[in-house]
Formats: C-alpha cells, sequence, structure tokens
C-alpha cells in the first residue's frame, strides 16, 4: 500500500532530469510567491517521503460522506488533510476550479502513476452515454476510468460507492452503478454507510497509512474491523429483545423506557456496521439510540427492502422471510425464549443472504 | 455578436470571448459556468447549467409516503436534514396530522443547528477563499495579526503565540510542496485585498471553524441519532422524553443540547461575525453580484413558533415575495395556488407535452431530454460550449408568478426587513452602520455573504430561545414528541394532496406530494437552487446566477476568481436542485435515451 517512491524518484523515472527537477522547485516557490530560498526546502521535501496522494472524486451523490468525513473527532479533519495525506483533488474543498482543478489530475498522473489513492464518493450513472453527470463537458465515468487506471487502489466512501444507494433504487433511472462495477483491475476497498461513520472513514485511511496495506476485508471488501458485526449483536437494547420488550409505537410507554425497536423496523438484525459500538459524532449516540430504528443504510440496495418501519429483516428472499419475521414478531410481545427465536430467523437470514452475494461481490 | 434586453431588465452582449468555468469546486454538486466578457474583461453574458440528474422522484412513486423524508433526505448531504423536514411536513399535510409542540420546537432547534453550521462551513470552507489568500498569511507578522484579532473580539484565542504556531504548521505544509487542497489557485491575484495579518487570522480561524462545526450537530445526534441524515418520523419526531426513566432523552442530554448553544453563540459570536466585519472592510469597494437582489426576492417564512400555526404572525423567520425592488410591498406567497409556483423547460434538458408552457409542481412532469442546441460547440460528450438559446441545463426554471426570483439568506433579510422585523432590521443596519455603507449596498455578492453571517447569528441565538420555550412546555407536563393517531395506512384518506415547505440555509423549498391508495402516486421537490440557478424561461427571464455575474470585471479571465465569489456567494446545491421532478416512472422508462 505504501509509496515507496519520492516525487523525486517517480519524476527522475520519467526522464526528468535533476536539474529539471530543481528548476520545478524554483518556479513552484516563485509560485507561491516565495523567495529562491525556498526552493531548496521544496526540493528536500519532495526527495524524501511525500504524503500520499488522495484524488477525491465525487460522482452522483450527496456529499453526505464528505460531510461525515470533516466530522471526525479522532483523529480530526483537519489533522488528516493538512498531515497525513495530500489532499490533491476534492471538488467540495479544493481552492481551484475550471481548468486550474481538472491540471491537477494530470499532474498527478504525471508525477504519482500508480502511487496515489483514488477516493470516490457516489457513482457513475451509466444511461445518456455517462451524461446525467457531467464534469468538465464529459460524462464523469471517463474522468473515473482514467483516474482508476493510474491510480493504486481505491476507497469506496458510502453506499453510492459500495452498493449504488438512493439513485440506483428502483427503478435506477440514470443507471447508477457502484464502483467496482465500472473498475475491475484495481483493489476496491468499500466503506458503505450513508454516510459511513466519521471515525470509521478516517480509521481506513490512517490505516492504510499506518501499515501500508488494506484493513482485512470481508467477502464483499469491507474493513472487518468496522462491518464485521450487526448492530443488533452489539446492541445496547438487546436485553429488551431478549426479554421481549418492544416499542409498539414511537412515543410510547415502550419508547420512553428505551425498548427494543424491532417492531416498528429496526434493521439492524441484518445490518453489518460500526454503530452500536463507535456510535456517532463521537460516541454521542446513535439513531437506535435516539429512538429510532437503524435504516439499514450500509447494506447492499437497502432502499428497496420494504418500508423502513415494516418488522422485516429482508424482502430479497422473499414470502419465506417476510411470513416468518411477521409471525414471530406477533407471538413475540411477551414472549423471551420466541424473541430469541425470531432473532436466530433474522441471523440465518442474514447468513443466507451474505453467502448469496459472497462470490459476485469479492473483489 | 448581438446585444440584447432580457424580459427582466438584464442587457446581454454574447460577443467577445467566451470563458468556461467547469467544475466551479467548492460547492456541493456540478454546476459549469459560461460567461462573456468584452474587450475590459467585463462580464457581458452568463450561462448557469446544472451538470447532474439522478431521479429520485421516479423512485419515490410506489413508495411508502412515511418512507419519504429517508429517501429526500439523501438529496442533500451539505444541508443534511432539510428535505427530511420538507418531506415530513408534506406528508402531514395530506394526511391532516397535528404534530406536539416539543416535535415542532426540536424541529426548529434542529433546523437552527444546521443554518449554524452550515453558514458557517460556508463562509470558512466553501467561500473564504474567494477573498482570503493563503500564501499571503505566511508573510503576516503574528504580533500584527494578534492586535488585530484582539481589536475586534474578546475571543480568547488571540495571542501572538497562538497565531505563530498556526503560520508555523501553515509553512510546514506550503514548503512540503503538497498544497493539497490549495494546490494549483488564485494566490497572489490582485483581486485578492487583505492584508497578510488578517489572512493569518482567516486561515486560522479556517481550521478552528472545521474543528469546532462538528460540535453544533450534535444537537441532530441527540434528537435523530447522527449527523450527517438524522432521522425523522412523519407526525413528529422519533426520540422521546423521558425526565423519568432511563431510556430517553433525559436532563444530561438536555444539559448537552444547552452547552452546544452557548458555544454555538460564542464562536458567531465572537469569530464569524468579526471576521466578516473585518474581510468585508477590505472589499467595499467590490460592489458586484447583486443581480436579481434588487429587484425579485422570495422566501416562504418558516420556524413556527406555535405548532402547525403556519400564518406569517407565526413565523420566527416571516416571508413573502418582493417585487421590482419595492420594499414598500411584501406580497403574499401561495404554493398551493397552481397560478403563482411554476416550472419551464424550455432551456433545459427535459420534455414537456407543451414546452413553453409552465407546470405547477402538483401537475408538473418529468422527462429527461438531454440535447445540445445547434450552436452549441463540441460534440455530445465532449462539450466545449452550450447553446443557452437552446436547452442547456439539468436545472428546470422555477418562476413566482411568471417572475424569476431571488431565494436564500439575503432574501430572508429582505423580506423580513421590509416586513419590518426589528431584530432583523437592528441587525442589517448595525452591519451597514459599522462598514459605513448605504442600504443598497446589500444588494450584492457581498451583501449576500454578509446575510449569511448575520443569519447564522440570529439562529444561534434562536437556539435559545426555542430551546427555553421546550423545557417550558416540558415544565408545564406536556412531553409528548408525536402523534401516532394516523400511522397506519388504514386511517388515510384514498386520494390526498400535501404541501411541505422549508426555508432551507440556501432558501426556499418546497415538496408536494399526491398519495393514493397509502402510495406516493407523484412527488416533487422545488428547492434553492433550482430558484437560484435557473437557466432561462421562455419569456427571456435569466436566473439569480445569471443575472448577478453581469458587469463583474475580471482582472484576470484565466483566473475565475470574480465568478466564484459571485457564484459561492449562493451557497450552490446541485445535488438538491438537479435531482428534479417527476410524477410518473413508466413514461420516463418509455424514454430512449441510447
Amino acid at each position: 500500500m505504501g509509496i515507496e517512491q519520492t516525487f523525486y524518484e517517480a519524476m527522475r523515472e520519467h526522464g526528468i532530469t535533476r536539474r529539471s527537477f530543481l528548476k520545478f522547485c524554483s518556479l513552484t516557490a516563485a509560485g507561491l510567491g516565495m523567495g529562491p530560498e525556498f526552493a531548496g526546502k521544496i526540493a528536500y521535501a519532495l526527495e524524501t517521503k511525500p504524503r500520499t496522494p488522495v484524488i477525491w472524486l465525487h460522482g452522483l451523490e450527496c456529499t453526505c460522506c464528505t460531510e461525515s468525513f470533516i466530522r471526525s473527532g479522532h483523529p480530526l479533519a483537519s489533522d488528516v488533510i493538512l498531515s497525513m495525506i495530500s489532499l490533491d483533488y476534492d471538488d467540495t474543498l479544493m481552492a481551484a476550479a475550471g481548468y486550474q482543478a481538472e491540471e491537477i489530475l494530470e499532474q498527478t498522473i504525471a508525477k504519482y502513476d500508480g502511487n496515489f489513492i483514488l477516493a470516490c464518493e457516489g457513482n457513475p450513472p451509466l444511461n445518456e452515454d455517462g451524461m446525467y453527470c457531467i464534469q468538465g463537458g464529459k460524462p464523469y465515468v471517463e474522468k473515473l476510468r482514467r483516474m482508476a487506471s493510474h491510480c493504486k487502489a481505491i476507497i469506496a466512501w458510502g453506499s453510492c460507492a459500495s452498493w449504488g444507494c438512493v439513485q440506483a433504487a428502483h427503478p435506477n433511472p440514470t443507471r447508477a452503478t457502484p464502483i467496482h462495477k465500472v473498475i475491475t483491475d484495481k483493489p476496491v476497498i468499500k466503506v458503505p454507510g450513508c454516510p459511513p461513520i466519521a471515525e470509521v472513514m478516517t480509521g481506513v485511511i490512517t490505516y492504510m497509512l499506518t501499515f501500508d496495506r488494506f484493513p482485512e476485508l470481508d467477502r464483499q471488501g469491507r474493513p472487518k474491523m468496522f462491518y464485521s458485526a450487526r448492530n443488533h449483536d452489539k446492541c445496547y437494547r438487546r436485553p429488551h429483545f431478549d426479554a421481549g420488550q418492544f416499542v409498539e409505537h414511537f412515543d410510547d410507554e415502550g419508547a420512553r423506557k428505551g425498548y427494543c425497536l424491532y417492531k416498528v423496523g429496526c434493521k439492524g438484525p441484518t445490518t453489518h456496521n460500526a454503530c452500536a459500538s463507535m456510535e456517532w459524532n463521537g460516541g454521542l449516540s446513535w439513531p437506535v439510540k435516539s429512538g429510532h430504528g437503524c435504516l439499514g443504510c450500509s447494506e447492499d440496495n437497502f432502499w428497496d427492502r420494504g418500508s423502513f418501519y415494516s418488522t422485516v429483516t429482508d424482502l430479497n428472499v422473499a414470502g419465506r422471510v417476510e411470513a416468518t419475521a411477521n409471525k414471530v414478531g406477533g407471538v413475540l410481545a411477551g414472549a423471551a425464549a420466541i424473541g430469541v427465536a425470531a432473532h436466530a430467523a433474522a441471523s440465518v437470514i442474514s447468513h443466507l443472504k451474505d453467502n448469496n452475494k459472497g462470490g459476485a461481490s469479492h473483489d | 455578436m448581438t446585444e440584447t434586453v432580457t424580459a427582466n431588465g438584464f442587457k446581454l452582449d454574447t460577443g467577445g470571448q467566451r470563458v468556461v468555468v467547469d467544475p466551479i469546486c467548492r460547492i456541493e454538486g456540478h454546476l459549469r459556468i459560461e460567461v462573456n466578457v468584452d474587450d475590459n474583461n467585463v462580464i457581458r453574458n452568463a450561462v448557469s447549467t446544472g451538470n447532474m440528474w439522478r431521479g429520485l422522484e421516479v423512485i419515490l412513486k410506489g413508495r411508502d409516503p412515511r418512507d419519504a423524508w429517508a429517501f429526500t433526505e439523501r438529496i442533500c448531504g451539505v444541508c443534511t436534514g432539510v428535505h427530511a423536514l420538507t418531506s415530513v411536513r408534506a406528508v402531514e399535510d395530506a394526511l391532516g396530522i397535528q404534530i406536539p409542540e416539543n416535535a415542532n420546537h426540536i424541529r426548529n432547534l434542529m433546523m437552527l443547528a444546521q443554518y449554524t453550521q452550515d453558514h458557517l462551513v460556508h463562509f470558512y470552507h466553501l467561500h473564504a477563499l474567494d477573498w482570503v489568500d493563503v500564501v499571503s498569511a505566511l508573510k503576516a507578522d503574528p504580533k500584527a495579526t494578534s492586535t488585530l484579532q484582539q481589536s475586534i473580539s474578546s475571543w480568547p484565542k488571540s495571542s501572538p503565540g497562538y497565531f505563530r504556531d498556526t503560520q508555523a504548521r501553515l509553512k510546514r505544509f506550503v514548503e512540503s510542496g503538497q498544497l493539497g487542497p490549495f494546490a494549483n489557485a488564485y494566490w497572489g491575484s490582485p483581486a485578492y485585498k487583505l492584508p497578510p495579518e488578517a489572512n493569518l487570522m482567516a486561515v486560522t480561524h479556517y481550521l478552528e471553524a472545521l474543528d469546532f462545526q462538528r460540535e453544533i450537530v450534535k444537537i441532530h445526534t441527540i434528537f435523530g441519532g447522527r449527523n450527517p441524515h438524522p432521522n425523522w418520523v412523519v407526525g413528529g419526531m422519533p426520540c422521546s422524553f423521558s425526565l423519568n426513566e432511563n431510556g430517553a432523552i433525559n436532563m444530561e442530554w438536555l444539559n448537552l443540547v444547552s452547552s452546544i448553544i452557548d458555544r454555538s453563540i460564542n464562536f458567531v459570536d465572537q469569530v464569524y461575525i468579526p471576521d466578516l466585519k473585518a474581510i468585508a472592510s477590505f472589499y467595499k469597494e467590490w460592489t458586484y453580484g447583486g443581480g436579481l437582489s434588487s429587484k425579485n426576492l422570495l422566501s416562504y417564512g418558516d420556524f413556527p413558533n406555535v405548532a402547525n400555526d403556519w400564518s406569517q404572525d407565526n413565523m420566527l423567520m416571516p416571508g413573502g415575495a418582493i417585487l421590482n425592488g419595492d420594499l414598500s410591498k411584501v406580497h403574499e406567497v401561495d404554493v398551493r395556488d397552481p397560478e403563482q409556483i411554476q416550472e419551464f423547460v424550455t432551456h433545459s434538458w427535459y420534455k414537456y407535452p407543451d414546452e413553453n408552457q409552465g407546470l405547477h409542481p402538483w401537475d408538473g412532469i418529468t422527462v429527461p431530454n438531454f440535447v445540445l442546441g445547434p450552436d452549441a460547440k463540441g460534440t455530445k460528450t465532449d462539450i466545449k460550449q452550450l447553446d443557452e438559446n437552446a436547452k442547456y441545463s439539468f436545472i428546470k426554471a422555477p418562476r413566482w408568478r411568471g417572475n424569476a426570483m431571488e431565494v436564500g439568506p439575503l432574501a430572508r433579510y429582505v423580506v423580513a426587513y421590509a416586513r419590518g422585523d426589528e431584530e432583523i432590521k437592528d441587525q442589517v443596519d448595525g452591519l451597514l452602520h459599522d462598514l459605513d455603507l448605504p442600504l443598497p449596498a446589500i444588494f450584492s455578492t457581498l451583501g449576500r455573504t454578509a446575510a449569511r453571517g448575520l443569519e447564522c447569528s440570529w439562529a444561534a441565538h434562536k437556539m435559545r430561545y426555542v430551546f427555553d420555550n421546550m423545557m417550558a412546555n416540558l415544565k408545564a407536563g406536556d412531553t409528548a414528541t408525536a402523534n401516532m393517531d394516523k400511522w397506519e395506512p388504514n386511517t388515510w384518506p384514498g386520494d390526498v394532496k400535501g404541501v411541505g415547505h422549508v426555508e432551507a440555509p440556501r432558501g426556499s423549498l418546497g415538496h408536494w406530494v399526491h398519495i393514493k391508495d397509502t402510495k406516493i402516486e407523484n412527488y416533487q421537490a422545488v428547492v434553492p437552487t433550482t430558484w437560484n440557478a435557473s437557466p432561462r424561461d421562455p419569456a427571456g427571464n435569466i436566473g439569480a446566477y445569471e443575472a448577478a455575474l453581469l458587469g463583474t470585471p475580471m482582472a484576470d479571465v484565466k483566473q475565475p476568481l470574480e465568478i466564484l465569489r459571485t457564484v459561492h456567494s449562493f451557497d450552490p446545491c446541485l445535488a438538491c436542485s438537479t435531482h428534479v421532478m417527476t410524477p410518473d416512472g413508466e413514461e420516463l422508462a418509455s424514454v430512449k435515451v441510447r
């Protein structure tokens, strides 16, 4: 994962002489409005290990991933950007625009070919020749392919890049397509969630910088350290589930007592994410703790699995599951033992789903 | 080529050099701006193009209306929550659901927190670099920055050592040669006017604000479980109060909300507002970018003081429409009236049965129709120049009684000012007095930026007011947060329509829903950036971005700093504006797109 080559070494490899390199450093110093004495310092920095360049692209998305990223408390987003990576392109944050912005992409390919991380937020639409997402007059998918072909590895931020998310929900009018289905020859790490937890995002980046590799991934390409458990497994309301104590309606007596939200649609039993263990916004709370069921936003196609309020764990495996969950849910109200049975059923369903997906999505 | 005058009174000249800026960065989503400049590099024609389409309303068709908030919330993650709130309001309106007082207070608190955080992030992280030269900050004397800071604010982080540390960090960063998000920008341009010490102060606060903004949103985390994209529910809020049980929002969390409010007020009043005034004082000569703001402005009004009462008298931020710059008359706006709000697609990449007819959102249709005009340059997948006489944007053209309108903080402030709102008047008059500027000065790029800052302060203080009201309500024994009487679909009428509106941070936002047999039959949204980034309409009216860019001189056409300034002053949100609407998924599916 690490970038062994310094910028200087990369330039030499591309046939650029040391003289030209030093001239580049002088020009950079002058371009920054600084004196010639800075040229030497820039040269020194470029000859030693640089911060890992990150190109952060945006396709069809809502920018919630970027917003989540800047909420990170440890490390602070400002520290990541100033001290850990070199965020050379991110159209949401970068100072330049237009030609000056797009020029950076080609500069990055020239300087860091095969050595930069491509962070993808959102996904490319493929209908209408890709022109439902236009950047610089061209389809976004072109830019994505070009940068991907020169990158070292890809981070698929959020559920858009990982699975398709809301614009890919039925009937997916723009044919919005997740990254791993468009780019098939590069390693992709999926960091799903709509959005992912801030500290999961910075955790993935810092792991890659620290250990020079991807963290261990599951069969679907997600880092196990954040996505191996279901929210239900780690939920602090779990004892109420096991005891058959449920919220029947929002703001009822059970809601005020913090009972289990399974019957008002919580998708925690089938959702792999770190919300229950890490919580959100500096570990303050998470959806279940605030009183609303989990939407399942880190799962593939969570938009098309029936209402967020139906007590159904997975519509994808059809009638059998719906019947099981409804039937068990109906008996559940007072019976702890059957509560466990319901959970077992949900677990089986989830397991089946993983098995179904495992082969197809393996990267 | 030719000089023309638009229906809304702007002079256009499509001769001279064409300058294309795509992408416009530091915004949400994908936007393109093309301008024509004359021999003196003054902008004489402007073309605003929404570059993306996601089709969310197609996706909503046939779904459970109680789920719609979650889908529409994903229209935008920057102004997170605003579409969710608009959506639950629309569904509640359709189904005749009254929400509890506490739910109204919590929603107001969450939306005010959103204003505070969103405006702060916009100013420092999306807009400041149009005015602040990062590299110049390296030349500052930290002592001079300290003196400047202490002369304008009582903010405690103001010592020379503090600014020296920041400067040293910035220096290390720049000397590394890896400029990250600051690379290839316009540093050193003559358009930058701040002295080095002011630049260092602003850059320091860029970093401070980046760290602080994540505190403000914890109000969403407490009531909605997380941010971005907190949770909502039709009928109220999903969170409960429990002052006697251990399972819901209790005194500890309420204390945290109260503490966040206090800290937000301090940060905005001691950092943001003084910075805004200091920066503005160096750009008083830069009076460009007024555009539509001195003519037509729209605000729906928002923040109901008492739940379920939508009269303007009950709004903490009163709304209305201003036409032709006549501040003596505020027109009432009716979002249900088919004659008032209409959308046109003559210049948008959509198809209507009658291309010159506008449609009210309840009757609207959208079928994408991506075609370039005869005078466009390049190819379908490599556009060099658009033809604004034909279709040229994924944004529709919404009009109020046929007029192109500007929405957003400046529109809200001018409407509230015209209505005689004392608080707003005091804020505006105070700022103008401090900067020694007359009232018309607010009809400008800087006026838009200043109104957003004032509104950030207003919102932070209003959080205190709403929180205190909520506590008084709890004290009186009312702890309800949700009305579940009409939760079950079997209690709903067979065929109903509803509308919900919110004043989002970027401006007036409306969702129109048609529910038939318990499912969404049609769902449409008209969002702030649809108004502001609007293309031309069949009558020839240009939109707010296009109008605002006219007449602006550029120091160097290769460095589009002036374009960025004015466009950023609107705080564009393209994912919002261009998800756009359609009632009929089947119709769309029949369109041949390849």
